[in-house]
């Protein structure tokens, strides 16, 4: 497939000698309004891949944090075609930073695959992470999505074995996403000496690059991930900061000034 | 009717039913689902997993469980003979222990040391903490807040048997929420953790297994009818929340082209209000808990919350294989509602001495429809999937009794 946002953006920071920050916001959280504010801040903090959450009723993977977000989402009435309208609003003022969509199957499969797939790619998404859908389901989206010329991101994790791993890597594309404890979104940090086996382990097979999620909340561990990962990402601790902020702006606010902070942590880290 | 040569040989080596089935789950989960399916299909070849099983069934258990002959309904209705298969006298009071004897053999065949569940009514979170006692290990069972509230009995069954019941905050807090909790705690402790799905549903290979544990239901009626009518019967019913004790008693009836089979789903205040449980008549396929089957959902594809009075079928979903049949149209799916459960519920304890689970009372709620117009020699058996002591609360408040 013909190169994306998100290879383009990994193969400058590479060259820049540094992690990607990767960020993850829930769309329509607390409101599309407040929430499109917030994504558009974000390259701003620092965020160099967006992904964005589509809100589901029945989040499995995910933690109370990120469950709430997706409560409130809909609670505010975002849809699937409101957050594809959010991605393109944010595609007016940035045609540079790469949007990954991430959710799970239902919405798409409901909005159904073919136009889904063309609506995404017109709104300027650039890949997609749906987490209910293993390669064991590759027919469903992941291939028609390369066709496309979008990247279906691959979830691992601490269970994904040798075995199992070319698997995983079949048919994805972008980035391979290291969850690294095996938990819901926002449970206990990794620690990074086990996530650098991991690591080691996958480079052996791919040379996708690596981001590594789960469980990381401030600069100083986003920083030790920076060390040893091609991207950090953050999400429960910037969606906490929507349920904490008192009143749309201020909820901007936080959601930026901690993307700052976590931002300033991973550029400290130079790799030569 | 889809003409085929034999309806019982799904699902086929992905997992699915036609288009139904699957294994939509997170990436965590799908080395251990696929250990679990290459587990169960070791054990199916082997007799002594058989033997175990069976040997349980029999004396912990107590099956075979009676095909009773109601002569009082069926005076009452004044049209078919009406037999019940007595699920409701297994231990523990309900079809649920067949299978969670079948898969906690099997958790132990694969080592694992923590067993969990969800449950509804209760009924298959006490099936679970009964098995898990029965063999030592340690159990949580996942319930939403407001099934805690409306089944204390059960609640305090399982705590006596020594399980932990974590109460679920989220959503609706009944059936659909506690397995999403369930599922939760299964992607966080993977390692030693054996998820005991309670019903035909979730990521292949738990339909099929679940189908096949309580397919002893079916083939008990098959000997039992024959011995006590020389032959068949014409019709099957049984009531269907995810699916279970239906599907345990229609399978092995399946390929019998010239049985009736007749689902009956909970239509709570009607089918036209937005508060029932009939995902195949007010649903469309789509994707929750690990398989594609009907649900209940809105333009978004966003889960529905469903509606009964019965906790046991109160979920937005039905088992995959039921889509299946659904949609080739082997088996009849039809509705009963809360008033009509509630009716039948009383005309059983009334005529028959038997105080009936309000899910078993969605089936024989159907009766009243079905049974005066066929003859006499018509045979029904319904599935008396389990027994309604756990429901009187529910009921007294229902009718308006303070107790």
């Amino acid at each position: 497939m013909s190169e994306t946002r998100i290879d383009r953006r990994f193969k400058a920071l590479k060259a820049e000698g540094r992690a990607a920050f990767v960020t993850y916001v829930m769309a329509g959280d607390p409101n599309l309004e407040t929430a499109l504010k917030i994504v558009k801040g974000l390259p701003g903090a620092g965020a160099d891949i967006i992904e964005v959450g589509l809100p589901f009723t029945d989040p499995m993977a995910d933690g109370p944090a990120i469950q709430q977000a997706g409560l409130r989402a809909l609670a505010a009435g975002t849809t699937l075609k409101k957050t594809l309208k959010l991605i393109s609003e944010f595609r007016i003022g940035d045609d540079e930073t790469p949007i990954v969509l991430m959710g799970y199957y239902n919405p798409i499969y409901s909005y159904g695959v073919d136009q889904f797939l063309i609506d995404a790619k017109a709104a300027g998404v650039d890949g997609l992470i749906v987490v209910d859908l293993p390669s064991e389901e590759d027919k469903e989206l992941c291939l028609p999505a390369r066709e496309a010329g979008l990247n279906f991101i691959r979830l691992a994790t601490p269970t994904t074995d040798d075995k199992r791993l070319p698997k995983v890597l079949a048919n994805s594309s972008g980035f391979l996403y290291y969850v690294s404890i095996a938990g819901t979104t926002g449970a206990a940090a990794p620690k990074p000496s086990d996530v650098a086996i991991a690591l080691t382990r996958f480079r052996k097979t791919t040379d996708l690059p690596i981001a590594v999620g789960f469980g990381l909340r401030t600069g100083a561990q986003a920083a030790e991930i920076a060390k040893i990962a091609d991207g950090a990402v953050v999400g429960t601790a910037l969606v906490e900061q929507v349920a904490l902020g008192d009143g749309d702006e201020d909820k901007v606010k936080r959601v930026l000034d901690l993307a700052r902070e976590i931002s300033a942590g991973i550029r400290s880290v130079k790799k030569t | 009717m889809v003409k085929l040569n034999s309806y019982r040989t799904g699902p086929d080596e992905t997992g699915h039913f036609g288009i139904f089935g699957g294994q939509f789950v997170a990436e965590t989960l799908m080395p251990l689902i696929l250990e679990l399916d290459a587990a169960y299909e070791a054990s199916k070849k082997d007799p002594e997993f058989a033997k175990e099983l069976s040997g349980l069934l029999k004396h912990f258990v107590g099956r075979e469980s009676p095909l009773y002959f109601a002569e009082r309904l069926t005076e009452h209705y004044g049209g078919a003979k009406i037999y019940l298969k007595r699920e409701d006298l297994n231990h523990t009071g309900a079809h649920k222990i067949n299978n969670c004897m079948g898969q906690i053999l099997l958790a132990r065949r694969m080592g694992k040391k923590r067993i969990i569940a969800e449950t509804g009514a209760g009924q298959h979170g006490v099936a679970t903490a009964t098995v898990a006692a029965r063999f030592g290990l340690e159990c949580a069972i996942y319930m939403g807040e407001t099934d805690i509230e409306r089944q204390k009995p059960n609640v305090f069954r399982m705590k006596l048997l020594g399980a932990e019941v974590v109460p679920v905050k989220s959503g609706a807090r009944t059936l659909k929420d506690a397995m999403n909790e369930a599922l939760r705690d299964w992607v966080t402790n993977v390692e030693d953790t054996f998820y005991i799905i309670g019903t035909v549903a979730g990521p292949h290979p738990y339909p099929e297994l679940v189908r096949d544990f309580q397919c002893v239901i079916g083939e008990e009626t098959r000997r039992q009818i024959m011995e006590a009518e020389g032959r068949l019967p014409d019709t099957l019913l049984a009531c269907i929340g995810g699916g279970s004790n239906a599907m345990g008693l229609f399978h092995p009836f399946l390929d019998d082209e010239s049985i009736d089979i007749i689902g009956v789903e909970a239509a709570g205040h009607g089918i036209d209000t937005d508060k029932h449980a009939a995902s195949l008549k007010g649903g469309r396929p789509g994707v929750l808990h690990g398989n594609r089957t009907y649900l209940l959902q809105d333009d978004d594809g966003q889960i529905l919350e469903a509606h009964s009075i019965s906790a046991g079928l109160d979920y937005p979903g039905i088992g995959p294989e039921h889509s299946w049949l659904n949609d080739i149209g082997r088996v009849k799916y039809v509705n009963a509602t809360d008033a009509e459960a509630l009716e039948a519920f009383q005309l059983c304890c009334k005529l028959e001495g038997i105080i009936p689970a309000l899910e078993s009372a969605h089936a024989l709620a159907y009766l009243e429809k079905l049974a005066p117009d066929l003859p006499k020699e018509h045979i029904i058996v319904v599935n008396l999937s389990g027994r309604g002591d756990k429901d009187i609360f529910t009921v007294a408040d229902a009718l308006g009794v303070e107790l």
